[in-house]
């Protein structure tokens, strides 16, 4: 009967993760009871077996050497990535001087973060090999593909008289925040519309209807909230069709 | 200047996080199953904590960060949604039942026969709740509380996901036994 209480923290235990007293009244329990001894060892066998077993994938040098490269200054300097770092600090260095004044420093940077990490989301699923998980030009099939995968609800307009078409959806996160990605097409270029749930999202103030965007994004970018939802539009579309599709979106809300 | 702001970072960052390169590839592949799949999983998951590096705080758990952000990139992938869709965590708290053992247990088994393979499969086959955290916990060595920051829930929730994920190994492992006696193994 008393072993029972031991065995029901023996995985524990071998994980070192009891308090220190525990730890200690457990070793000398398992010093002096057969039974807790053997299956502790039997427990710790498999522990090992997993780690064993559990080294069992090797990159190959070529792709080692290829993520060195992307990672290393050289590479990026000519990559998008190191494009995308240097025009956010390019960002960062004119925000800095022009809005010191007005802003804390912690906002500002929170704000290109923010900024960053959305056309980061954006451009990575572009240039994924499957940048939906769900296909379709119709609302009413790409709506309910999201229900259960995200925490809310959200509408998408009626494209009929408009120049943009829906491509598709997939998941997304930002701030380790469920959201909908949608993506659309206007005249060949790709927009993408982020829907988060606001209270989700550490976002600073400064990210409402009218904010600033850093001037020297690569895409126009639009945000905005509404009914407790925080929406993202962004691409290199014209910043008409930006705004174009933006209130599409706040009329449907 | 910045561009020296921004080598010095991209110097640090190579530095705290190429040590993790075989380590996170290998966890990439065990969640995938698949060699390409991984590679692309690790290779996205490098390029978002490059990105997002400005906005680590230094001090933290960089390790947990950056399996915090290959964990989440896979569960958005195709593969990982699919991979959800094999397991309800509603019941969370449920531990599944103790199947009886008779004779060998599933670790004698595995010593007996040095069949690494059996042990290798019923990981394989298991939900990805469950495979994950089971090698991070004794593959990758994590303590409670930093697989509690990688997977973004409570060290309660860890240590009952964790408990239900080797009653499920060992049940399957079990099965694998009995199997194996009635077969003569």
């Amino acid at each position: 009967m008393v072993c029972e209480s031991w065995k029901a923290t023996l995985d524990t235990y071998l994980d070192g993760e009891l308090p220190s007293e525990e730890m200690r009244a457990f070793d000398a329990h398992v010093h002096n009871c057969p039974s807790c001894s053997a299956d502790a060892l039997t427990h710790l066998q498999l522990k090992r077996n997993i780690q064993a077993i559990g080294k069992r994938f090797t990159p190959s040098a070529e792709f080692r050497k290829r993520m060195q490269q992307r990672i290393a200054g050289k590479a990026r300097r000519n990559s998008f990535g190191f494009a995308w770092v240097a025009a956010t600090a390019a960002i960062a260095v004119l925000v800095a001087v022009s809005l010191t004044t007005a802003y804390n420093e912690r906002g500002r940077v929170r704000t290109e973060q923010v900024y960053s990490e959305v056309a980061d989301l954006h451009v990575a699923t572009l240039a994924s090999s499957s940048p939906v998980d769900v296909i379709s030009t119709d609302r009413h099939t790409v709506k309910p593909w999201f229900q259960g995968k995200i925490p809310f609800a959200f509408d998408l307009p009626e494209l009929k008289d408009s120049e943009f078409s829906l491509l598709g959806g997939r998941m997304t996160y930002l701030d380790q925040a469920p959201g909908a990605h949608l993506i659309y097409d206007v005249r060949k270029h790709h927009i993408s519309v982020f829907v988060f749930q606001e209270r989700s999202l550490r976002l600073p103030g400064r990210l409402d209807e009218n904010s600033f965007a850093p001037k020297d994004l690569s895409f126009n970018v639009e945000t905005w909230s509404q009914g407790g939802l925080r929406y993202f539009v962004i691409g290199d579309a014209s910043a008409a069709d930006i705004d174009g599709l933006a209130r599409l979106f706040k009329d449907a809300s | 200047m910045y561009l020296t702001h921004f080598e010095t970072q991209s110097d640090s960052f190579e530095e705290l996080a190429m040590p993790l390169f075989d380590q996170l590839y290998n966890f990439a592949n065990w969640l995938t199953r698949n060699r390409e799949e991984a590679e692309d999983l690790v290779q996205e998951t490098y390029a978002k904590a490059l990105k997002g590096f400005p906005s680590f705080r230094l001090g933290t758990n960089f390790r947990a960060w950056m399996y915090r952000i290959l964990r989440n990139t896979f569960l958005t992938s195709r593969t990982g949604l699919k991979a959800q869709m094999t397991l309800s965590l509603d019941s969370e708290e449920e531990e599944p039942p103790e199947l009886p053992v008779e004779g060998n247990t599933p670790e004698t088994l595995l010593m007996e026969r040095s069949n690494l393979e059996l042990l290798r499969r019923a990981i394989d086959e298991l939900p990805v709740y469950f495979r994950e955290i089971l090698l991070l916990c004794d593959l990758e060595e994590m303590s409670y509380q930093e697989i509690a920051e990688t997977l973004s829930i409570p060290i309660g929730t860890v240590m009952s996901r964790l408990s239900r994920a080797r009653k499920t190994l060992r049940n399957s492992l079990q099965i694998t036994v009995s199997q194996g006696m009635n077969h003569g193994l």
